[in-house]
């Protein structure tokens, strides 16, 4: 007979292994931070992402467990991350009429979004003694995750660092767009939709789909396109820095 | 119709995954399959009815999907912290600058072309 504190020692040593016990605590992490999202109000400084983040990063480093380990499990969420971008299809096929309408100010946004990003983020970092490394590490930070680890790889940069990188500029853009957009007193929900997809990728579209469908569904084509103009102008912009 | 309809937007993601990598296209899989996929959805309206349903269950917790690699933060902690008044200076102000400047532009390009907004 064994003493039940070996016993749970060697049951939790045992599950600490397995796939599932990441995966439900990913999905207990995230209900979480969304009961405290919707008991602040519904307030964007209450992000349930980061709030899952911390709760997970905080639980890996009391149990000693690394990030491999995290990931057997949680790779079963990373998955969907495929399928749900699939499904951005039905928002924008229903909208499709109203997008066509605004073609030429969502080109002219698009441009100016994208290029406005990288320049000013590739600027500031350059500034303060970035190398090559990292610079090529940030310039896909706003662009939709699979996407930026493709164009960083391209580049010559850290790819799980441009992983935390995106999300931390899609924290920071669904975080801030509300307060900033009601500053500069722009109204259209199109337009608000819009930017913060093109620079805040899925977490900008999740949020403008919390607000408003319209800028939701604006926010899903800003992900989109800026997913396509990026691959070819990071890299342009990346020359211009070196 | 979850399984039919998983299964549909499997396959799209399966299509675009193989064309990407068949033409060697920047583009991700699952971008090319949602390109395929509103395509599809203009030429066969029955797809949408069983599509629909799913695809609005799973953008609800399209936030959740990032959790997994956000996490992965625990694994990048020390560039960060070598590098972090430039990571995070760089990131705060490209994204409000692009955002801002995005918005207005949207804006002041829909009024110049006479696209105001609908409502």
């Amino acid at each position: 007979m064994s003493e039940p504190i070996a016993d749970a020692f060697q049951i939790w040593s045992y599950m600490s292994q397995q796939p599932l016990l990441w995966l439900c605590a990913t999905l207990f992490a995230y209900w979480i931070g969304e009961i405290l999202f919707v008991k602040a109000g519904r307030n964007p400084l209450v992000n349930a992402v980061l709030i899952a983040i911390v709760l997970l990063g905080v639980l890996l480093h009391i149990t000693g467990t690394s990030y491999e380990t995290y990931f057997d499990g949680a790779q079963f969420v990373h998955f969907m991350l495929g399928p749900v971008t699939v499904c951005l299809a039905i928002p924008l096929q229903a909208n499709l009429l109203s997008i066509r309408k605004a073609l030429i100010p969502i080109m002219a946004a698009l441009v100016v979004g994208s290029v406005t990003s990288i320049v000013v983020a590739l600027g500031v970092a350059k500034l303060l003694g970035a190398d090559q490394v990292l610079l090529a590490t940030i310039a896909p930070k706003s662009v939709t995750t699979p996407v930026a680890i493709g164009i960083a790889e391209g580049m010559g940069g850290d790819t799980a660092l441009t992983a935390v990188l995106v999300i931390i500029t899609g924290t920071i853009g669904a975080i801030c767009v509300t307060p900033l957009l009601n500053l500069l007193r722009v109204k259209d929900w199109r337009a608000r939709g819009f930017a913060v997809g093109v620079v805040s990728h899925g977490f900008g579209t999740a949020r403008a789909f919390q607000v408003n469908d319209t800028a939701g569904v604006f926010a899903s084509t800003g992900m989109g396109l800026n997913a396509v103009l990026t691959a070819f102008v990071a890299p342009l912009v990346l020359h211009l820095f070196f | 119709m979850l399984v039919p309809a998983f299964a549909i937007i499997l396959l799209f993601q399966l299509v675009g995954e193989v064309i990407s990598r068949a033409l060697h296209l920047p583009l991700p899989g699952p971008v090319l399959g949602m390109v395929g996929m509103v395509v599809a959805l203009s030429m066969i309206p029955k797809l949408g009815e069983i599509v629909t349903p799913v695809a609005q269950g799973l953008l609800r917790y399209l936030a959740l999907m990032f959790v997994p690699v956000g996490v992965g933060i625990v694994s990048s902690l020390s560039t960060i912290e070598a590098h972090w008044l430039a990571i995070s200076a760089s990131l705060f102000l490209s994204t409000i600058a692009a955002i801002g400047l995005g918005a207005l532009t949207f804006v002041w390009v829909a009024r110049l072309t006479g696209g105001e907004a609908d409502e």
